[in-house]
């Protein structure tokens, strides 16, 4: 189509408030762009500045599984038989880290299945036994694991059952694990090795490096802490748990990520705060929502919102004071023949 | 071998002028290249002093804000970078520089989301500006993917928290087949990298439609016909 075609059929094209505007004839004032940007970014450097100083920023420490197991011994234990039994939150999570777990839908969508596991765990080779396999210098230890990997899998679940009954009751006086007997088997060495090992910080540095030297990814450490209670504990105290806005959340009184706010607010209300499928469900609806949003100039009805909200009037109400306060048919056409204009194309500011 | 006398009068720019856009490089694409771009956003319109009068509100000032924090965003972890992930836990001048990094950034979404607001309700699509619509919406989007991985990327309690409380929600999409929000290294490349890339250009993009397109005008007045006898609008305001 050539530009006169198209200048033509504009034309001819009916106009709609919502997303047309007629060309700007009116009056053109002095506006030093460069000015305003440098006042602009003196201010926000001076308030950033002060806000710096005033609150800082928070930097709590991170729960290292040593100062986990050290700090609530019991806890680490009742969390590291869930790992060896594999019933734990990571052992029954599906993908992408095992496909032990049921995966979350929307009708036939299934994304997690369709992605399949992409970071393989099996919680008790790689948070349990593996781990304490690098124990080479104690026979103890060796022995436990020795007997467990042999036995038959319904012993290894009699004797893990029967640990997770006694572990339940068990009690950390002067910070020692002291767990019930029972027909455990080699289970309390097993899990007494690993809490000696975690409170020494080897389980840190072993979960970390099992792939390679210089490690960066955290995900074995920190779905093993997850697991536990410890850390959900501490974030609920400090505000952070999913039904207490979640992570939008800082800790301390920081105001934190709250341009999320409306993505959390989906947790806090049916469906999602009920559903199996919550998560998936809570992503649907602001895919949705964010799509609507972009999309918004080309639809009828929600792109006529502004004009009905009148709220453009509060913004231009100079222009809306000036051109209505005139009387006559051509000076309010917006068409007047302006008063101070260079005969340049105009642009916007920044925004 | 040619030997160049230094004392030589060198080609001024009066001379390129006159060498360039002779009719035989009308196929080179240089050429055209800088012909689209001189006549898309001549000098004037890319920095213009004067603006329709319209543009006279408060609201005007949060998108240059949102410019500003961005550059202190930018260069506050530029500064970061330098001194490297751990360097901000053991120094106190290192904290101060997260701080700054850390409000830039409230700072930054603060006055972002006022303007989108603001255009909103200013109906900024009108008049061919959809596609500055689109890329601030965009532009709002990722900036938000580039502060939730700079929050995973703290190496502190939030980060362990916000990380694995995340997962479930990335894990339940696919994406976390690709995008591991419990592996640090992983998010600090996307924080620091990859996502502040996209973020300026993207902002350098929206930028530069709002020169190319100009401010929207207002909506008609009581007194006035909607789009009176009007040549329904390019968006690229013509001038008297």
């Amino acid at each position: 189509m050539s530009s006169e075609s198209r200048r033509a059929h504009r034309k001819a094209r009916k106009f709609v408030q919502d997303r047309d505007v007629p060309d700007w004839h009116g009056r053109y004032e002095r506006y030093d762009l460069v000015k305003e940007f440098l006042v602009a970014f003196v201010v926000v450097v001076v308030l950033v500045t002060g806000l710096a100083v005033v609150f800082g920023s928070p930097d709590d420490k991170p729960v290292t599984i040593k100062s986990w197991s050290t700090a609530d011994p019991v806890d680490f234990a009742q969390t590291a038989i869930t790992e060896l039994d594999g019933s734990s939150g990571t052992a029954t999570y599906g993908p992408p880290y095992n496909l032990n777990g049921p995966t979350q839908t929307i009708g036939p969508l299934n994304p997690e299945q369709w992605m399949g596991v992409h970071h393989p765990i099996d919680t008790a080779d790689d948070f349990v036994l593996g781990p304490l396999a690098t124990l080479s210098d104690d026979p103890g230890t060796r022995a436990a694991l020795v007997e467990f990997r042999s036995a038959s899998s319904a012993q290894q679940t009699a004797w893990t059952t029967a640990y997770e009954k006694a572990v339940a009751d068990a009690t950390s006086p002067g910070g020692k694990l002291v767990v019930p007997p029972g027909d455990y088997g080699p289970v309390g060495t097993i899990v007494s090795a690993l809490t000696s090992m975690a409170r020494s910080g080897a389980l840190d540095g072993a979960l970390l490096t099992s792939r390679q030297f210089y490690g960066t990814d955290y995900t074995k450490p920190l779905l093993f802490i997850a697991d536990g209670q410890y850390l959900g504990n501490l974030a609920t105290n400090d505000h952070l748990a999913g039904n207490q806005w979640g992570m939008m959340n800082e800790t301390g009184n920081w105001p934190g990520q709250a341009w999320l706010w409306l993505y959390t607010l989906w947790y806090q209300v049916p469906p999602a705060n009920t559903s199996a499928n919550g998560d998936l469900q809570v992503f649907a609806i602001m895919i949705v929502l964010t799509i609507l949003l972009a999309l918004l100039p080309f639809i009828p009805g929600l792109r006529s919102i502004p004009r009905w909200s009148r709220v453009y009037r509060l913004i231009w109400r100079n222009h809306y004071r000036e051109v209505e306060g005139r009387t006559g048919g051509s000076e309010t056409s917006g068409r007047a023949p302006p008063i101070d204009n260079p005969g340049r194309q105009p642009a916007a500011v920044a925004g | 071998m040619t030997i160049t006398d230094p004392k030589a009068p060198r080609a001024d720019q009066a001379d390129l002028d006159k060498a360039a856009d002779r009719p035989d490089d009308a196929d080179q694409w240089t050429a055209k290249i800088r012909h689209a771009a001189v006549d898309a956003l001549p000098p004037q319109r890319l920095l213009p002093d004067r603006q329709p009068a319209y543009v006279a509100s408060w609201i005007y000032i949060f998108g240059v804000t949102t410019v500003c924090a961005l550059i202190v965003v930018i260069g506050t972890g530029l500064v970061l970078a330098v001194m490297g992930p751990n360097w901000w836990h053991v120094s106190s001048t290192g904290l101060f520089v997260n701080s700054l990094h850390l409000w830039s950034v409230e700072v930054f979404f603060f006055a972002m989301v006022i303007h989108l607001w603001g255009k909103f309700f200013m109906a900024a699509w009108r008049g061919k500006r959809k596609a500055t619509w689109i890329t601030g919406v965009v532009s709002f989007l990722v900036s938000v993917g580039a502060a939730f991985t700079g929050y995973l990327s703290q190496q502190n309690f939030d980060s362990q928290w916000i990380s694995t409380q995340a997962k479930d929600g990335i894990n339940s999409t696919g994406a976390g087949a690709v995008f591991n929000v419990t592996n640090f290294g992983q998010m600090l490349m996307w924080h620091i990298v990859l996502l502040p890339l996209c973020v300026v250009v993207l902002v350098g993009i929206h930028v530069l439609m709002v020169r190319l397109r100009g401010v929207v005008p207002p909506f008609a007045a009581k007194n006035e016909t909607p789009g009176g006898d009007a040549e329904v609008t390019t968006g690229s305001q013509v001038e008297a």
